[in-house]
């Protein structure tokens, strides 16, 4: 009877794959047919940001024109912060935003705020960093060896934290660091990187009410706005932090704290802000929806041309008081590929802001299910999900169908060549097992709770608080 | 010779001595700053600010040079596409660059005295009628001294929260954030004005109200030929308490609900953290000083030329 059970689920199981497999295919073969945009229904917009150097696609598709030549007419807004600028897209006040990846995934299941937002543009990969106080720095670096230069070997692992704190713990002192946003990209690679080195950053537990994310904690992780960060680490409120740049470097430039490591080192070449739009905006204005899209692949693209030939000018745009508005010289230390750790330890990082290269704006379905599978990890998804229903929800969120419609366009008007996408008639929308974790797991997009169970630290399959 | 002197004396007393007492300042000011070393480089002092003027002004007039571009642009779009598509109406958008500094003064002056000027259409008749009727007062009383004192700060989520439930239009003619900042400003700027005007009426001469209840004036010349005279002088003293309020009110409005204008600009710098950000936040300072000081030789203004009027 057991076995014949299970035989019935793995066969809806098989049916529901093959339906999904089905409609992202036959939703891949229609872009292939190529056909001329339309006008766009909705020629004003307004899109929201926050100041952090990788809201640049939507910087200079505004300033190359790009948004122009589509007919759109769009006003880019500095936003207080996450939850002001998800909730200006979701009451309409905004048309689109720059968001944190796992934003439109989690207001899609319904974490935190409930609404369908979708992505069809990822803006970039890697580009955030974990900084720790002066104070910890120099209780960390005992623990970690040297190169001949006398600068620490990088990467640096959480392992080197953990005498420290301990060190805390057992002083009564709470270890306390920062982040931006409960479902952020920060987040979820400073808790991979604690818990890499064994030090437990605290479960979720929504269903109970609490959304500290503080059960069992180590590490306090609490929500700090990007742009206070290193004010808050001056204060010593808090003893680190992750964010994106420029507030490293900012940290580093102002002598209050040293970035540890960077997050293409915890997972090299990982998918970091995408740009959300409502499910609704999609469906009632289709030609708007590509367009925006095409002008934000065209600005990505600009961005990486000729090996970052374009970056200075890209700085210097993003410069501008009304978006990042920091110093230039902040803003080029990451941008034009070098990263600065200990003051003075300045090394090359190509990659640390990609924005092109690597089918960095294609939206992976791969990506939406590794954000999916750190929300059942640590807790934020509180119940078993089958590995279908993470890829349901992935093709719910994830929308390469506009995405290749907008790439198909540019391909046809000539401004990018083919080459320079991932072939859309094959296309899967899972990338290859993927390898280069700080931990050296593999992460299979295709086998979400398999891999779940695999870390040694947080929930597994079966697990519920 | 007595008399020369004494001029001299006055002189000095109104051009000397503010003269000599600016100097001092800006030299206590240039020291200080000089000495103070934050995060973000070292405290503006007087020069850096001069400057930051100089560069915000530039500022201005380049995005107004790119406003100019952008309406060129558009119109040779808007062209092809009619030729394209004649069914098309062309239609001009606004520019949609970046609001500069003078900009943002110009919204934060309209906010201001449109909120300033819903809280007078308020307060005023509300405080004529108060000083009127004891019962009135008695009843509304208890009301206006629990509100008067509250912060900005906690009004601003109601107000915020209310006008985004209430005021839904497609396309509105003004924008919720100006409807935000504005009723802010009302809320706090009603209870002074309607204070000033109360007291005033209530302490009227008996002398002039016996007149006019000899005279059987009826209501209305009562208020206009008794009342409003006789109180014009408390009414423009709760004016001039209730738009020193509105205008420290407003930019606090704006710096934390992101609205456009002068608070918006300095908790952008403030965020944005360059190096130039504390002289840009020191220009606004000195900014709003001086708009302050000007909104109230405005009104005092005005109630000179009011009164000539009488």
């Amino acid at each position: 009877m057991g076995k014949n059970m299970n035989w019935k689920i793995s066969l809806t199981q098989q049916i529901k794959s093959l339906l999904l497999g089905v409609s992202i295919g036959a939703s891949l073969c229609i872009n292939t047919v190529s056909a001329e945009v339309g006008f766009p229904e909705k020629e004003e917009l307004r899109f929201g940001f926050i100041k952090l150097t990788d809201m640049a696609p939507i910087a200079v598709a505004y300033e190359k024109g790009y948004f122009e030549e589509e007919g759109l007419y769009v006003t880019i807004e500095a936003q207080a912060n996450w939850k002001v600028l998800l909730d200006g897209v979701i009451d309409g006040r905004l048309d689109g935003a720059h968001m944190l990846a796992g934003q439109p995934i989690a207001a899609t299941i319904g974490y935190g705020t409930k609404a369908h937002i979708i992505t069809p543009f990822s803006m970039d990969l890697n580009g955030n960093a974990i900084t720790v106080s002066n104070d910890v720095w120099a209780k960390m670096k005992p623990h970690i060896a040297k190169q001949a230069d006398g600068f620490p070997v990088h990467p640096i692992k959480a392992d080197a934290l953990k005498p420290v704190v301990e060190e805390f713990k057992a002083a009564g002192k709470p270890f306390n660091m920062g982040m931006v946003f409960p479902v952020s990209t920060h987040n979820y690679e400073l808790r991979y990187w604690l818990a890499a080195g064994g030090i437990h950053p605290g479960f979720y537990a929504p269903h109970k009410g609490d959304t500290s994310g503080q059960i069992d904690a180590q590490a306090l992780l609490s929500v700090t706005p990007p742009p206070q960060m290193p004010s808050t680490l001056e204060a010593g409120t808090i003893n680190g932090y992750c964010v994106g740049e420029p507030w490293n470097q900012q940290a580093v430039f102002k002598g209050i704290g040293v970035p540890v490591v960077t997050d293409y080192e915890i997972w090299k070449d990982n998918p970091e802000k995408v740009f959300g739009i409502t499910a609704e905006f999609a469906e009632k204005y289709p030609n708007t929806t590509i367009r925006l899209t095409r002008a934000l692949i065209r600005a990505a693209k600009w961005l990486d041309d000729n090996n970052n030939a374009n970056r200075p000018e890209a700085v210097k745009i993003l410069s501008q008081s009304n978006y990042v508005g920091a110093d230039y010289e902040v803003i080029a230390n990451s941008m034009t590929g070098t990263f600065e750790y200990e003051k003075g330890d300045k090394r090359a990082v190509p990659d640390f802001n990609v924005f092109f290269r690597h089918h960095a704006t294609y939206p992976y379905y791969s990506d939406a299910i590794w954000y999916l599978t750190q929300m059942r990890r640590w807790g934020q998804i509180e119940q078993d999900k089958s590995d279908d229903w993470y890829k349901d929800i992935a093709a719910k969120v994830y929308r390469p169908d506009i995405y290749a419609k907008a790439a198909q366009s540019l391909i046809d008007d000539k401004l990018i060549p083919a080459a320079d996408f991932p072939d859309f008639s094959k296309e899967t929308g899972f990338k290859a097992p993927q390898t280069h974790f700080i931990d050296n797991l593999v992460y299979d997009g295709s086998k979400p709770n398999a891999y779940i169970n695999s870390f040694v630290i947080g929930l597994k399959q079966g697990d519920k608080l | 010779m007595a008399v020369v002197m004494l001029k001299i004396a006055e002189l000095s007393r109104a051009i000397l001595l503010p003269f000599i007492g600016i100097a001092i300042f800006l030299a206590l000011w240039a020291v200080t700053a000089n000495s103070i070393e934050t995060s973000l480089g070292k405290f503006p002092g007087p020069v850096a600010v001069v400057s930051q003027f100089d560069n915000l002004y530039q500022e201005h007039i380049t995005e107004r040079e790119k406003a100019e571009a952008f309406y060129q642009r558009q119109e040779t779009r808007n062209e092809a596409r009619v030729a394209n598509d004649p069914s098309y109406v062309a239609k001009v958008r606004a520019y949609t660059g970046k609001e500069t500094f003078w900009d943002q003064i110009v919204t934060s002056l309209i906010t201001v005295m449109s909120g300033f000027i819903l809280a007078a259409i308020i307060a005023i008749p509300l405080g004529i009628w108060m000083g009127l009727s004891r019962s009135l007062q008695a009843a509304i009383n208890p009301i206006i001294q629990i509100f008067k004192p509250v912060s900005p700060l906690a009004w601003l989520p109601l107000v915020t929260m209310v006008v985004s439930a209430l005021y839904v239009s497609p396309d509105p003619l003004v924008s919720k954030s100006f409807i935000n900042s504005m009723l802010t400003v009302t809320l706090c700027s009603v209870w002074p004005m309607i204070i000033n005007t109360t007291i005033g009426v209530t302490s009227i001469d008996s002398d002039l109200i016996n007149v006019s209840k000899v005279l059987r004036l009826s209501a209305i010349t009562h208020v206009q030929k008794i009342v409003l005279p006789a109180s014009i002088p408390m009414i423009f003293t709760g004016m001039r308490l209730s738009l020193g309020v509105a205008w420290m009110v407003l930019i606090a409005a704006e710096m934390l609900a992101q609205n456009p204008g002068l608070g918006k600009f300095v908790w952008d710098e403030f965020q944005n953290g360059s190096s130039d950000s504390l002289a840009r936040i020191m220009a606004a300072v000195v900014v709003i000083g001086f708009i302050g000081f000007l909104l109230d030789r405005g009104i005092l203004a005005l109630q000179h030329w009011v009164s000539w009027d009488q």
